[in-house]
């Protein structure tokens, strides 16, 4: 496949009419950990994912969990994962995985008739 | 699957608005112009505090000293927003740091335009977050997932950015005759600037077509700018200020504002590396980089040392 993109994007200048030298410069300092973030946006709610950031360790994920994603009052709470612990489902296994479920609407209540005269079911 | 079928079932959850996540197959060429798109709006955000931080230390009340803290603070968030997004597209934040660095990869050229008053802290937010919002707006609908969300979330604190904006300036059209002269020209200055944001005409920018069909992209350069054109002509009458173009007039036609030609030499002048600031923007950029080396290097160390110290206690 060979499809050449030269659309131009909101500060998106393609790199041969931007001029400026291209080089690459390799860093050899170590890098911080990727953490994932989790927050809790109220009481009794789920933690839910709402992005990633780096941090030397797990307190600091947090302080800086608490300035980038809670800004405002958007959590009460904050889980924080080392991204390398997440596993996840391969979205070529999406078929076997969830297909089966499709199929089975018995396992809805609303696959079952009832006459009206059952009442609080 | 053969890679012909990978693309058409790839072009086939595009057209039914289902979004690409970052373990999905995507062609190449997707992930790439994501990547660049993702990595040059994250370095416009990080950028974009360098004009504005200028102002901190001189805001002409505390009110205004604690808002533009906060806006320059939600800047730095979306800038890290933005580079996670960029991250699940397989590059690492130290080589887009790299990039920025080395010029290899731009950030929008307004920011290469200097903040010479307070009046400019205004127009800036008016102006030019608002020209951003039109197009942040669209990108919070693009396919790639991770993009859209942190979209969705820089768009619902982007509005405070505009809104403080017309407000300063709003003050500053009921002030002084100095104010209202201040005020004038800071719009004098960024209008045009503004209106280049929205990148080369239409007809300039040979291959729309395949990021309008990967909707990454959802209207042209000149579709939004023109929305920006129509929204602020409206908007200046309540400063009672005006816009500097002597073809900006309403097109009863049309429906739609007509405006003057931009001066496309400057804009690819800057765009080059030949703004007012270009060189001090990316000067302040490593200096801060460099400077904080240390900072990075000592908190690792520290982690480390905390590691240790437990699981020598455990042992």
């Amino acid at each position: 496949m060979n499809i050449q993109i030269r659309k131009f994007y909101y500060g998106d200048i393609p790199e041969e009419t931007a001029g400026g030298p291209i080089t690459n410069v390799s860093s050899d300092e170590k890098a911080w950990p990727l953490w994932e973030v989790f927050i809790r946006s109220k009481q009794g709610l789920d933690h839910k994912h709402v992005g990633s950031l780096h941090a030397a360790d797990a307190s600091m994920a947090i302080e800086n969990a608490r300035d980038v994603y809670t800004r405002r009052q958007e959590g009460v709470s904050i889980w924080v994962v080392e991204s390398k612990f997440i596993h996840a489902s391969d979205p070529a296994d999406a078929e076997s995985l969830y297909e089966p479920a499709a199929d089975k609407i018995y396992r809805h209540p609303t696959f079952y008739d009832l006459p009206d005269a059952v009442k609080h079911m | 699957m053969e890679i012909y079928n990978l693309e058409k079932a790839f072009q086939d959850k595009i057209d039914k608005e289902i979004k690409i996540e970052p373990k999905d197959w995507m062609p190449e060429a997707y992930r790439k112009t994501n990547l660049r798109q993702i990595s040059q709006h994250a370095h416009s955000e990080i950028v974009g505090m360098l004009p504005e931080g200028n102002w901190i230390s001189r805001a002409p009340s505390l009110k205004r000293k604690v808002i533009l803290i906060a806006k320059v603070q939600d800047e730095a968030g979306h800038g890290l927003y933005l580079y996670s997004s960029a991250e699940t597209l397989g590059t690492s934040r130290e080589q887009m740091i790299d990039d920025l660095h080395s010029g290899k990869a731009k950030y929008s050229s307004i920011f290469n335009y200097p903040t010479l008053t307070w009046a400019d802290m205004g127009a800036v937010g008016w102006l030019v977050d608002g020209a951003a919002i039109l197009n942040q707006v669209m990108l919070c609908r693009t396919s790639y997932g991770p993009y859209a969300r942190a979209m969705v979330r820089i768009c619902k604190e982007e509005s405070f950015h505009q809104r403080q904006g017309f407000d300063a300036l709003l003050v500053l059209s009921k002030g002084t005759k100095e104010q209202r002269a201040m005020c004038q020209d800071a719009i004098n200055r960024w209008w045009w600037p503004s209106l280049m944001m929205f990148g080369p005409k239409d007809s300039e920018s040979t291959n729309s077509d395949q990021s309008m069909k990967w909707k990454i992209k959802r209207k042209t350069n000149d579709e939004l700018r023109q929305n920006f054109v129509d929204m602020i002509a409206e908007q200046i009458k309540l400063l009672g200020m005006t816009l500097p173009d002597p073809d900006l007039k309403w097109n009863e036609a049309k429906k739609q504002y007509d405006f003057g030609e931009i001066n496309w030499d400057e804009f690819w002048n800057v765009v080059k590396g030949n703004g007012p600031c270009n060189k001090q923007r990316i000067a302040a950029r490593q200096k801060a980089h460099e400077e904080g080396a240390w900072v990075r290097a000592a908190a690792l160390a520290y982690a480390e040392k905390k590691r240790l110290r437990s699981t020598a206690k455990v042992a």
